[in-house]
């Protein structure tokens, strides 16, 4: 390939995401409810920001810190949908604040920290006990023979079919929008919730897991997979649209059913 | 002061790190005690975004692949950069770790009679890139996260930000972390220590990586005196989403996308006309701006970037459904392009850092060609083996993590098992170091003065610096400048503001500390590439276009001073490939 000399470095190859932007932006209005851990309290920061037709809600937040309030602390990473960080209340549901755009959602947005979990500081909340809950379910591949498991000289084959039972619901990005959404997290904090026992599903549906029998001894009870009442908001409200829904349906049929 | 002592402290909690605490769980036998430290939530990682797949020889009876066929496509990759012992190690293992992996959960995609599915990807001769739709590393993170939950000797650290290295008379100690909830320091004492701590893309602004890959990894590591090696040498991916930077996967070419000019050209046969859109990335990318620079690119309206189109049309939906959803859902949200009908507009995005800490062939942490840092292993994008050379080839890097967090785990583990644990006290010395770090970011960062500097304004000027003038295209007069700008940079640096006064997650703060982190890494990329006046892989000077194997068949090795980066040199290991000329 040919690549000829010249000096003009910066000229041609501009590339600053930073650039302002001509077309079709709008001035728009963030109410951001945040937790003030000092405090103990909520208070209300109101902010007017330009975002054009692209900018998510989480560039929105961002443009805020960068040239408005420096102190405003909102927890994100990838912006691209797949790390799970910015999970928050947007007009009342719980969405990924980077792929929700922001100028469709109208002239005032409203923004809360990501309700059934506790607040920590502005929009962080802490998930540790979602975390914890996870563990408890054991999310990973049982297997009888450990020694084998781990010296893997071949892999386990498995048909597109039988991927197929489970792949969905490996999906998920623990980012806890199910979680915020449930009724029944929100009046028993020792629900296991939507995530947890979808991911308690995934593990026992793998073809290659032989450890379902164990999982459902955790989960069959009333904090478990029969504390669901099927309101389906869990479902309704799961960015990646992986259907915790329906992966506690199936859940409580392979427990009912004694499928193991 | 609180202080934490272990056996082994893993520093990141990507796929290298995540891969790591679980080979040195396996190794130990639950015999020592082991933490992994994340500044986000551990499974947030960035590794989540690799999309494509992970390389490895896994059906040579099949495929007619082989270890060496593997090894010559990386090191060709490479531009002859790569050090071949290591590369010919990590070949051998990397279709191991996709068994392993295969054997923990990963939902990979198959073939109808139940085995790994391989795909084509640049610059490799066959397909031999497994995958998982094209979320490969969120399928991957995500089995290895769950995973790790099942050793009771495993603890995670989330919101724990390491700010240095406790080092005394060369010998590594631990860290101090800044525990983000809390707002309060720790001293992690450590045996045994591993840095998966990422790389380092955030230093531009047009980018494919999470606003966490600040290089905090490589900058404590120079910092304290260890080298960070060939870091002039940034990928740039060919295919950035159009104004954001996010990343369309390589496999929408590997699955025989088209990238295409303003005139309806696939314009790659005058690049690489073999390969075409599947060439290394390195080619692509300077394909890509070499049309926009000729006039035969689009124009992005509201952000004046120059781009082409990447056109997957002609695959079909049900193809595009199957194989690349996440890239249909990107799209989609991002710019409003449905792929399966419009071309998404693309141009090269900072990707992928090559360069990283200087280590030995098996991940051990160099000062120089011969001594070592005792206690101390990197692994995946931190660490500069080198597998990768000068440019890495897509799919590499979740094996080279994969590989590389398994090596480094159970050596580490393996030593800490045999340590002795007054390696565990906290010397007068060391205590001076933890006071001083204190002082950094208690009394120094934090602190507010008249005049102050505003973080964002000088992380935003650094982004501009860096997209501008060391991007795919360099020349010496444009990396002088940036050079001049970094500096004053780190000037206004040293007086600047934390407006949030408040100890509980404060991101203010956090994004001072990293931007601290991201300015000694600009610095070391700018001084490493002005300094090497040949274009090879992803370093390519406008003013010495050919690779020169006489003068620069070498890696670059960047040491701390106060005055700025010193550079010195060592060779390339080469075993069984010669340096030829790349063609594609």
């Amino acid at each position: 390939m040919s690549e000829k000399t010249s000096g003009a470095v910066s000229k041609l190859q501009l590339s600053t995401p930073e650039i302002s932007l001509k077309t079709v932006s709008k001035l728009i209005t963030l109410k951001v409810k945040r937790y003030d851990p000092d405090a103990g309290r909520y208070k209300l920061s109101i902010y007017r920001v330009s975002v054009s037709r692209f900018d998510t809600v989480l560039d929105a937040l961002l443009k805020v810190v960068r040239d408005q309030d420096h102190t405003l602390s909102v927890r994100y990473s990838c912006r691209m949908g797949i790390c799970g960080s910015c999970a928050m209340m947007i007009n009342g549901v719980p969405r990924l604040a980077c792929m929700t755009n922001a100028i469709s959602l109208g002239d005032v947005i409203e923004i809360e920290p990501l309700k059934n979990f506790p607040p920590v500081k502005d929009l962080f909340v802490d998930m540790d006990q979602m975390f914890r809950k996870h563990r408890s379910v054991k999310p990973w591949l049982i297997r009888g023979d450990e020694e084998e498991q781990f010296t893997a000289k071949k892999e386990y084959l498995q048909k597109p079919e039988e991927v197929d039972t489970y792949r969905l619901f490996s999906t998920c990005i623990k980012c806890g929008a199910c979680m915020a959404a449930c009724p029944t997290v929100a009046s028993n904090p020792d629900f296991l919730g939507p995530m947890v026992l979808a991911q308690a599903y995934r593990w026992s549906a793998d073809s290659r897991d032989e450890g379902a029998h164990i999982r459902f001894d955790i989960v069959d009870n009333p904090n478990g997979v029969f504390g669901c009442h099927f309101a389906g908001a869990c479902s309704a409200v799961c960015p990646k649209n992986s259907d915790p829904a329906l992966a506690i349906q199936l859940l409580r049929k392979s427990i009912l059913r004694g499928k193991r | 002061m609180e202080i934490l002592r272990y056996d082994l402290v893993i520093l990141g909690s990507g796929l290298a790190g995540l891969r790591a605490g679980i080979q040195a769980a396996l190794t130990s036998k639950g015999k020592i005690r082991i933490a992994v430290l994340s500044k986000i939530h551990a499974m947030r990682s960035h590794s989540v975004a690799a999309e494509g797949g992970i390389a490895g020889v896994l059906y040579p009876e099949v495929t007619g692949d082989s270890f060496d066929v593997h090894a010559y496509d990386t090191i060709k990759g490479s531009d002859f950069l790569a050090d071949q012992d290591a590369v010919e190690l990590f070949v051998k293992l990397a279709p191991e770790e996709l068994r392993f992996l295969d054997h923990l959960g990963v939902p990979w995609s198959r073939t109808p009679d139940g085995r790994i599915a391989q795909r084509v990807f640049g610059g490799m001769s066959i397909p031999r890139t497994a995958f998982a739709a094209d979320k490969t590393g969120f399928f991957i993170m995500s089995t290895l996260y769950d995973n790790i939950l099942r050793f009771d000797n495993v603890d995670i650290y989330h919101d724990h930000m390491a700010t240095s290295f406790l080092m005394e008379n060369g010998v590594f100690k631990g860290f101090t972390v800044l525990d983000l909830k809390e707002g309060t320091l720790k001293v992690f004492l450590a045996k045994a220590a591993i840095i998966a701590s990422g790389g380092a893309a955030r230093i531009y602004g047009f980018t494919t990586v999470s606003y966490a890959v600040t290089g905090d990894g490589a900058a404590m590591a120079y910092r304290a005196g260890i080298p960070v090696k060939d870091m002039e040498f940034m990928q740039f991916h060919p295919t950035g989403v159009v104004p954001a930077g996010v990343l369309i996967t390589e496999a929408a070419r590997g699955e025989g996308g088209y990238l295409i000019n303003k005139d309806g050209e696939r314009f790659m046969a005058r690049y690489a006309p073999q390969r075409m859109e599947v060439a290394p990335r390195d080619i692509v990318a300077r394909a890509i701006i070499r049309e926009i620079m000729e006039g035969r690119g689009f124009i992005h309206e509201e952000s004046g970037l120059g781009y082409v189109h990447l056109d997957l049309r002609h695959l079909g939906e049900e193809k595009i459904n199957t194989r690349l959803p996440f890239i249909r859902e990107l799209a989609k949200k991002l710019v409003n392009v449905d792929p399966v009908y419009e071309p998404i507009p693309v141009r090269p995005t900072a990707h992928y850092t090559m360069g990283g800490i200087h280590t030995d062939t098996y991940g051990h942490v160099m000062f120089d060609a011969k001594n070592y840092v005792p206690n101390l292993w990197a692994a995946g994008e931190a660490a500069a083996v080198s597998i990768h050379g000068a440019n890495r080839l897509g799919s590499n890097s979740l094996a080279e993590c994969s590989v590389y967090g398994r090596l480094t785990g159970e050596a580490a583990a393996k030593y800490a098992l045999e340590a002795s644990s007054s390696m565990l006290e906290l010397s007068s010395s060391l205590e001076e170091a933890v006071k001083r770090e204190e002082k950094r970011i208690f009394d120094e960062l934090f602190k507010t003065e008249t005049n102050a500097e505003d973080p964002y304004q000088i992380r935003g000027e650094l982004w501009r610096t860096m997209d501008t003038y060391v991007y795919v295209f360099r020349d010496e007069k444009g990396l002088m400048e940036a050079g001049r700008i970094i500096r004053d940079l780190k000037n206004k640096y040293k007086r600047i503001r934390v407006d949030d006064r408040s100890r509980k997650y404060n991101m203010n703060l956090r994004e001072a500390i990293e931007l601290g982190n991201m300015l000694d890494v600009a610095e070391i990329v700018i001084v490493s590439a002005l300094a090497r006046t040949e274009s090879r892989g992803a370093h390519y000077r406008l003013d010495y276009p050919k690779r020169d194997d006489v003068n620069w068949l070498k890696h670059t090795l960047a040491y701390y001073t106060p005055e700025g980066p010193r550079l010195d040199y060592i060779p390339v290991r080469i075993t069984r490939w010669k340096p030829e000329e790349r063609k594609y």
